[in-house]
């Protein structure tokens, strides 16, 4: 078991009427990419604000390697921080800003020299020492803001939105180029983002939150596969929720009643509620087989719903389908595009069918507003 | 916009060349009115004001173009005294007000939040009343038996012979009262457009609270310091009501002397080319001000 690097015990922060943060644990072990995944003013910026030391928690008490930092100013800790908008010292060229930190720490000249090269070369700038920030592209202003903070070797690494700035190509690029990073100077790196893919791809962790508190933390795959409220189910990838009440809960198995008749069952320990909840019953879009309905029934360990097809899109790798299903639910269907038998159509009459293992189920959120998804 | 001329280009050449031409001139119609208006009411007067230098004769016998030297050389000779007197005022003026001026308006920028304009605002409710009008209540305030040491000299607190009026700080005091505002201006919009999450870069980056402000908000905002040391410096030194309200005749200043000798002796030739030098002296001081601060390289110096 690794060290645990950050530890937040109860945090809340309140900004006058609003809580922005709301009671918040959290164990980020040494050495891990750890995301924070939410919506914006869902608190996690703030969060990440405090443990960097510019706000100061209302309550709880936040630990850096066992020791209790909350009263701490930034420049006291151990920690160091991607802003969003870079915050380059426009004064100062990419040495000057990269050596600003081993400055103020009074580090000896020449050990200063041989740190910043050599972060310049992990960041791969190597040539740019005498450029002045406003003379560089977005993604190299990036690559300069990450070694003015790495070159310090903080403990924890605090990445606030760093790639929100940059294109979608070279936000892919750099995704990869931060793992890279990350792997090969081994630091705990917190990070901030509301793109759930982001998030995906590079964590080994993260934690979705919502209105100040964390609603999920696990692995991705984890949270993906099984999610636990209905906000992580619509914001961390698409769901088709049905809504139903849990009928029955036996032999590892529990049964569904969703509104419009369909029966639903899926692994009981995915529905650790009371019989007679009720709940949302979900499947992943890309969970779901569709074809043309010839009224055969799905094999054993399916479930399955039948429906009229409304819209089917052509996307090149995939085709995504709305089906309008028993009780008017839209439910998006997406198959790969492997080739091999012909797409329905639009007014087709087709049946879905998924796992029982891929279905889960929460309970139904109120006020939940979520964009759709493209 | 460039492709949308283009493609205008082969469908009628000669339309295009009327719009490019017309394109190219706008700037200076643009220009033209405010261009105008400093020909006819700043250069003419130069001009007017060199070619009056250099004339000889008196208000009787007429005044003619003579290349007179001489204007000038007397009259630096001269007024040397208050040449000199009135850059080491206007000098002091300056870093006084630069002193006054640069916490208050940082505390504005970085902590005025949505109460910035409104206090901003206050720094220039003074200029509703008249410059004249505020600099003589200052007579009567600073007056030796005025509203505030009348009072004090009959407790005994402050001896009788006490006065500020007509010395040198009653000046400097009034000038930097009146400049203030030339002062906080210009510092205000160079500290409010510093980023204000660089100060959080620099404390991130193991800067205390003090070292922030020396190596990141210092710099960024010395071409406000540039820009308000000018504001006030030239004009401060050309100022003369405060001298001729608030000082004595130690206390008079090139100004003062310009202003004498346009209006009471009715030398104008004198008057002119004291003029000349005043402004020549300022142009000198100012270029050698910027070499020194307003380089990109000193704000580079300052901040490592």
């Amino acid at each position: 078991m690794p060290e645990v690097d950050v530890r937040l015990d109860r945090v809340t922060k309140d900004f006058g009427e609003t809580v922005a943060v709301d009671d918040v644990s959290l164990d980020i072990p040494e050495g891990e990419f750890f995301s924070l995944l939410g919506p914006s003013g869902c608190g996690k910026t703030t969060t990440l604000r405090m443990i960097g030391g510019f706000e100061e928690p209302t309550r709880g008490t936040i630990y850096l390697k066992g020791r209790d930092v909350t009263d701490l100013p930034p420049y006291k800790r151990d920690v160091n921080t991607v802003f969003q908008s870079y915050a380059l010292f426009p004064h100062l060229n990419v040495y000057e800003n990269i050596a600003f930190g081993l400055r103020r720490r009074k580090v000896p000249k020449d050990e200063i020299d041989q740190r910043v090269k050599e972060v310049m070369k992990l960041v791969d700038l190597v040539g740019f020492e005498k450029r002045r920030p406003s003379q560089m592209s977005g993604g190299q202003q990036q690559r300069v803001a990450l070694a003015r903070a790495l070159v310090n070797r903080p403990k924890v690494l605090l990445l606030d939105e760093p790639l929100g700035a940059l294109d979608l190509k070279l936000r892919k690029q750099m995704q990869l180029e931060l793992k890279r990073i990350q792997s090969e100077v081994g630091i705990t790196f917190i990070y901030v983002t509301h793109d759930q893919e982001e998030a995906m791809t590079m964590s080994d962790r993260l934690a979705v939150m919502r209105a100040g508190k964390i609603e999920q933390i696990g692995p991705p795959e984890e949270v993906y596969e099984n999610p636990q409220t209905e906000f992580v189910a619509s914001f961390l990838g698409a769901s088709n929720l049905l809504e139903g009440e849990l009928k029955e809960s036996a032999n590892g198995v529990a049964t569904v009643l969703a509104i419009g008749g369909t029966v639903v069952h899926l692994p009981a320990e995915r529905a650790p509620f009371r019989v007679g909840t009720r709940v949302k019953v979900g499947v992943r879009p890309e969970k779901v087989h569709i074809a043309v309905d010839d009224g055969t029934e799905p094999p054993p360990g399916f479930n399955s719903v039948t429906g009229i097809l409304r819209m089917s899109t052509y996307i090149g790798v995939s085709h995504q389908y709305k089906v309008e299903g028993p009780g008017g639910h839209t439910l998006t269907v997406w198959v790969q595009n492997l080739g091999d038998t012909p797409p329905p159509h639009p007014g087709d009459r087709v049946r879905l069918a998924w796992r029982w293992e891929h279905t889960f189920a929460v309970l139904p959120q109120e006020g939940l507003v979520l964009e759709e998804e493209e | 916009m460039a492709t949308g001329t283009e493609e205008r280009v082969s469908a009628a050449p000669a339309r295009r060349g009327a719009y490019a031409r017309h394109r190219r001139t706008v700037p200076y119609w643009l220009t033209a009115p405010a261009g105008l208006y400093l020909l006819v009411f700043l250069v003419l007067p130069m001009v007017i004001l060199v070619y009056t230098s250099l004339q000889s004769g008196g208000l009787f016998g007429g005044l003619r173009f003579s290349w007179a030297w001489e204007n000038y050389t007397d009259g630096i000779l001269q007024y040397k005294t208050q040449f000199l007197r009135s850059i080491v005022i206007s000098g002091i003026v300056t870093v006084a007000c630069l002193l006054l001026a640069y916490p208050m308006t940082y505390w504005i920028a970085f902590y005025g939040q949505r109460w910035k304009s409104s206090i901003l605002l206050l720094i220039l409710v003074p200029f509703f009343v008249s410059f004249v009008i505020r600099t003589v209540q200052w007579r009567f305030m600073l007056g030796d038996n005025g509203l505030i040491f009348g009072p004090l000299k009959s407790l005994g607190l402050l001896p009788q012979g006490f006065r500020v009026l007509a010395t040198p700080f009653a000046v400097v005091a009034g000038i930097t009262y009146n400049y203030l505002p030339f002062t906080a201006l210009p510092l205000y919009v160079a500290l409010e457009r510093i980023d204000k999450s660089l100060v959080e870069a620099a404390k991130d980056l193991y800067a205390s609270k003090w070292q922030a402000f020396r190596r990141v908000v210092w710099p960024l905002s010395l071409p406000g310091v540039f820009a308000a040391f000018l504001l006030t410096f030239v004009p401060a030194t050309g100022d003369y009501v405060n001298a001729a309200v608030l000082g004595g005749p130690g206390t008079r200043m090139i100004g003062n002397i310009i202003q004498e000798t346009f209006l009471h002796s009715v030398n104008y030739p004198l008057a002119a080319a004291l003029s000349v030098v005043l402004m020549v002296a300022m142009l000198i001081l100012a270029s050698i001000y910027a070499r020194v601060l307003g380089t990109e390289d000193e704000t580079l110096t300052a901040a490592i």
